[in-house]
């Protein structure tokens, strides 16, 4: 059974389609994978009884010749997606018993392709953090620990609890949200493949919002194939979504030929930062030297706003989720704590219904947001974002990608950086910028540090250009040869 | 940019939010802390920069002016911490 939970989508693609595992054999070793798996907190709500009739009714379309793209292959949900029936909690004690009464776009599209649903995956509350420590259900165990060192680490965030779940072999794949690197950095942090495709190419509908205008849903599997797969099942245009993009989703997988030959890659100086850690530089060098070997040619880049890309998102983003989250008023869902007026009423749930980081974010959007801020905050973060945008653009007129790191560090302790919210925040220096511009971007596990945890190399492309993202990518995976596993795995 | 217990409250209500006394002095410095570190957007030239409107280069569709979705208020509201006859229940609001 360890051996079939540890198995790739592809591989698992293989055996089912061949007849020498069925979808029900598959779901019962991941169930027991995921039941193995409890200490490291990866799932808010698991799904055994539901994965096993999703596993049951898979195997009947199989024998009729009906078989989707990912027919039968168990994945985790992260419990942003709202899901008919099943549990959603956004990671926040505001939504305390939401059972959605209908099915976000994606997870339909997975559902209709065969998939089969392990469980909801941990999260930070409402996906706002990069450590999944402020869950209100507690923060995931990275399956990774440091050698010689057992204290318990993040797996980033914030789908957190998605990439701990992928990595310590509980699901063949999971679905994240990335709004300024929350699929790319647990993926760096996990040592898996995280994809955040264009704005657009995914249907926010469904997804419990945070910024609009950033939020992008994507795959979190082992390999960049398994990536590619995934991402054709859950990308759609969406009537439902006024900023899907409605254009024909490529076979991804069709795109990973391995030739990256007079391919032009841009190394953006701008992300020579400071304080990176001589590890990561050094990986960045060798993914360098890989892509050349492989017959691209690098090239020097320049984004010159780069480092204006942190601060303009955090007026952004919270100015987003102030709006977005205005919803939660303990009048339509889950809780609500008695008040003496409408007023108070909503000042008391709200109160007890968030955390402390999305308290401090909604606060910093109204902020921002309020009468005689607006221009010198919200509307000076908007042009800077049309620079940020405009310098991708640019380098896009002669590179056909961009290599970067994903994250500035591998992962932390859990608990650290806690007290220091703009710490914090830098972990998402080189997601960031592309987040902004709407561009598509991989993580792929690319190394290791010196404590011996994964570390990531990035690439992004152009908008609605994920597959040359992945045909560099999967070079990319090929040189690393990045065959490493966690210290923790569940089979 | 430097947020006092003042403000703090001030923006708590308008969030609706409840922000305890015994917390407000603390969340007074963290987004002072915040805010000073956005400041920093201001170096920036951006005269005659088109905000954003739209994150990738397309127009907005529109559809029919027509009803396409409801009928079902027992499915909206099902998950009300309190509903009667199709409707939310709320606090007093009339005096």
């Amino acid at each position: 059974m360890a051996a079939l939970a540890d198995l790739t989508i592809a591989g698992a693609r293989g055996l089912l389609g061949k007849g020498e595992v069925s979808a029900k054999e598959l779901t019962e070793a991941h169930i027991t994978a995921v039941e193995a798996a409890r200490p490291l907190n990866a799932f808010i709500t698991e799904t055994p009884e539901k994965a096993l009739e999703m596993a049951e009714a898979s195997d009947k379309r199989r024998a009729a010749g009906e078989a989707g793209l990912l027919e039968g292959l168990p994945i985790g949900m992260k419990d942003l997606f709202c899901t008919e029936g099943v549990l959603t909690t956004a990671g926040s004690h505001i939504l305390d018993g939401f059972h959605p009464t209908y099915e976000s776009t994606v997870s339909r599209n997975l559902w209709d392709a065969g998939a089969v649903l392990l469980g909801k995956t941990n999260l930070d509350e409402f996906a706002m953090g990069s450590s999944n420590m402020t869950s209100h259900y507690g923060g995931v165990e990275n399956p990774w620990r440091k050698s010689g060192d057992n204290r318990p680490l993040v797996p980033g965030g914030s789908s957190g609890g998605s990439a701990s779940a992928v990595a310590a072999r509980c699901a063949l794949g999971a679905t994240g949200t990335d709004t300024g690197g929350s699929i790319r950095q647990p993926a760096a942090f996990c040592g898996i493949v995280g994809m955040k495709p264009t704005y657009g190419r995914c249907s926010r509908w469904g997804i419990v919002a945070f910024a609009s205008s950033l939020d992008q849903a994507g795959p979190m599997t082992r390999t960049v194939r398994d990536s590619a797969i995934m991402l054709r099942a859950m990308a759609s245009y969406d009537p439902k979504d006024s900023t899907s993009v409605d254009r024909p989703v490529p076979d991804y997988e069709a795109a990973i030929t391995g030739d990256i030959r007079g391919m032009k890659i841009g190394i953006p100086k701008e992300y020579r930062i400071d304080a990176m850690p001589e590890e990561i530089d050094a990986l960045w060098q060798q993914g360098i030297q890989w892509l050349e070997a492989a017959g691209a040619e690098t090239v020097e880049i320049s984004l010159p706003h780069t480092h204006y890309a942190l601060p303009t998102y955090y007026i952004v983003a919270p100015a987003e989720a102030s709006s977005n989250l205005a919803r939660y008023d303990g009048v339509r869902y889950g809780l609500r704590e008695p008040g003496e007026s409408l007023d108070e009423m909503y000042e008391a749930t709200r109160g007890k219904g968030f955390g402390a980081e999305v308290k401090r974010r909604v606060l910093i959007g109204t902020y921002v947001l309020s009468a005689g801020y607006y221009d010198a905050y919200y509307n000076k973060a908007r042009k800077v974002r049309s620079l940020i945008a405009r310098d991708f653009a640019k380098a896009y007129e002669t590179v056909d990608a961009i290599l970067a790191p994903t994250a500035p560090s591998p992962a932390f302790g859990m608990g650290d950086k806690m007290d220091d919210p703009i710490a914090m925040y830098l972990n998402d220096v080189f997601t960031v910028p592309a987040s902004l511009a709407g561009l598509p971007g991989i993580s792929v596990p690319a190394g290791l540090s010196q404590d011996g945890l994964p570390l990531g190399l990035q690439i992004l492309g152009r908008a609605f250009d994920e597959e040359t993202v992945y045909r560099v990518a999967g070079v990319l995976e090929e040189a690393a040869a990045f065959e490493a596993k966690p210290t923790f795995l569940a089979a | 940019m430097s947020v006092d217990k003042d403000t703090v409250a001030k923006i708590a209500r308008l969030a609706r939010i409840r922000v305890e006394d015994s917390q407000s002095e603390a969340l007074a410095g963290e987004l002072s802390n915040i805010l000073g570190w956005i400041e920093q957007l201001s170096e920036l030239d951006t005269e005659g920069v088109e905000p954003m409107t739209s994150v990738v280069s397309m127009k907005l569709p529109l559809r029919d002016d027509a009803v396409t979705d409801g009928g079902y208020p027992e499915e909206v509201t099902a998950n009300a911490p309190e509903a009667a006859h199709g409707f939310y229940a709320v606090p007093k609001v009339v005096e």
